[in-house]
């Protein structure tokens, strides 16, 4: 880590190249043939996208129809959800978590602060947006997104 | 040579119908929560998946973490293969031994919490000392429980057991029977790793037991892993159901009793893993230092069905 303020990143709004990454994430959905395991990181969200997600899993939007399950460990996963702009101190976590995936593996930023910092963009100790961390696969705008959308967006990834 | 081919029937039969054993408990269990659920045929197609993708070893791991899973499917696939579940004449009658069989199922046990060990992450040895404090709870009481009905018919032979219980049912089951049942579902739960004991859908690391020792486990392995974990659910599932509902199970290798010993048996399962799951919504798990408390009241039941059955009847 080169300290906190050089992660101050102004920059931080680089929320582009979504189309090409989520067709090839479609595409790579098709070789998960329906089952989807999912570890979550919580890179320093306001935990608003937290509560959304907890939804997507509960008994309304019941996400395991569709083939999605959370996961206890990053190496049974195929799929992490990252939510918040990452912060300095959560960055090599964040990293860690993603190599420790075994591959195929792929990243869905949930939220808008993972999109592009949000309301945070700028402040004390973000470092900047998970595309900056790791490579995002998948972007689900909102703040919060409805769960309905993180549902959507998983089933994407898992062809069902 | 045909009662090798009935043992590989059976081997196949348990490793297929095994993780849809956990997909109907995970379905009964969601229905029950008012979830709409997965599909049953989701465990497989969660294996099919993991069995594409890369296995990741730990930069510390050793051959004991390489060698588990095989040992794990190895131990599994030799006892659903000799034990008594279509029929009650197996090509190993060594191996259809009640101790063998506990024996083969401690191997497993031992070789996963081995793997655990030999990960050197924390949550890993700490998963492998529960399964360690909780197996050796356990298996005294699987022998004792079916050493009740093993008194009464004079062998210790699973495939003798099962047969002497279709046959001749007033001189096999006493009221000790019931007993015996009650010891072997307690145990038949903590060694599946099943609720009150241990919860298979925990993420959170401090209350696992079997999770934690697989947390290092990726691609290939898991699914080694999870597919034996779901066979000695089965396999113990089965073991509970065909020594106390002995019925309907092929005393030969017919094919025509096979078959409908392989309908029979698909039924027990279903009726056993949906009564498990049925079960576990309306408990929570155990702390961690009740559960000896628990496994305690286990063995005294089978040895008491022990006593009942040999001295008073």
């Amino acid at each position: 880590m080169d300290g906190g303020l050089s992660g101050q990143d102004p920059a931080c709004g680089a929320g582009g190249r979504a189309g090409s990454r989520a067709a090839a994430a479609a595409a790579l959905g098709a070789g998960l043939g329906g089952s989807v395991q999912v570890r979550h990181v919580d890179a320093g969200s306001c935990n608003g996208c937290e509560i959304e997600i907890g939804q997507a899993f509960g008994p309304v939007y019941d996400a395991e129809r569709h083939g999605v399950r959370l996961v206890a460990s990053p190496r049974h996963a195929d799929v992490l959800t990252v939510t918040g702009p990452v912060t300095v101190n959560m960055a090599q976590p964040l990293r860690a978590t993603y190599e420790a995936m075994p591959r195929p593996r792929l990243v869905v930023a949930v939220g808008d602060c993972a999109r592009d910092c949000g309301v945070f963009a700028g402040g004390h100790g973000v470092l900047g947006p998970v595309g900056d961390v790791v490579p995002v696969d998948v972007r689900v705008p909102g703040c919060p997104p409805e769960p309905a959308a993180i549902v959507a967006a998983l089933r994407g990834v898992s062809g069902r | 040579m045909s009662a090798w081919v009935t043992a590989a029937v059976q081997a196949v039969l348990v490793a297929a119908v095994a993780p849809l054993v956990i997909g109907l408990m995970r379905a009964v269990r969601a229905r029950l929560e008012g979830r709409a659920g997965g599909r049953l045929a989701q465990p497989w197609r969660d294996l099919r998946k993991q069995l594409r993708k890369e296995p990741v070893i730990p930069a510390d791991a050793g051959m004991f973490f390489t060698a588990a899973p095989v040992v794990l499917m190895a131990t599994s696939v030799l006892v659903a293969g000799a034990a008594p579940y279509l029929s009650t004449a197996g090509p190993l009658p060594g191996v259809a031994d009640l101790v063998v069989v506990v024996g083969l199922l401690l191997l497993g046990t031992v070789a996963l919490a081995l793997a655990g060990l030999d990960t050197g992450t924390a949550f890993g040895g700490m998963g492998a000392s529960r399964e360690m404090t909780i197996a050796a709870l356990v298996e005294p009481t699987l022998l004792l429980a079916v050493f009740a009905l093993s008194t009464r018919v004079g062998a210790t032979d699973l495939g003798a057991i099962v047969a002497a219980g279709a046959t001749d049912p007033a001189r096999v089951f006493t009221p000790a029977g019931a007993l015996a049942a009650a010891a072997l579902a307690i145990a038949t739960l903590a060694e599946a790793g099943r609720l009150p004991v241990d919860n298979p859908a925990t993420h959170l690391e401090l209350t696992m037991v079997h999770e934690a020792m697989v947390l290092e486990y990726a691609g290939r392995d898991l699914a080694l892993v999870e597919w034996a974990a779901s066979m000695r659910l089965t396999i113990l599932l089965g073991l509970l159901a065909n020594l106390f509902i002995p019925w309907g199970v092929a005393s030969g290798a017919q094919p025509a009793a096979l078959v409908l010993a392989a309908g029979v048996f698909v039924v027990k399962l279903a009726a056993l893993g949906g009564l498990v799951a049925a079960g576990e919504v309306f408990v929570a798990k155990l702390r961690l230092f009740r559960v000896p408390e628990l496994l305690a009241g286990s063995f005294v039941l089978g040895l008491l069905a022990v006593i009942a059955s040999s001295v008073l009847a």
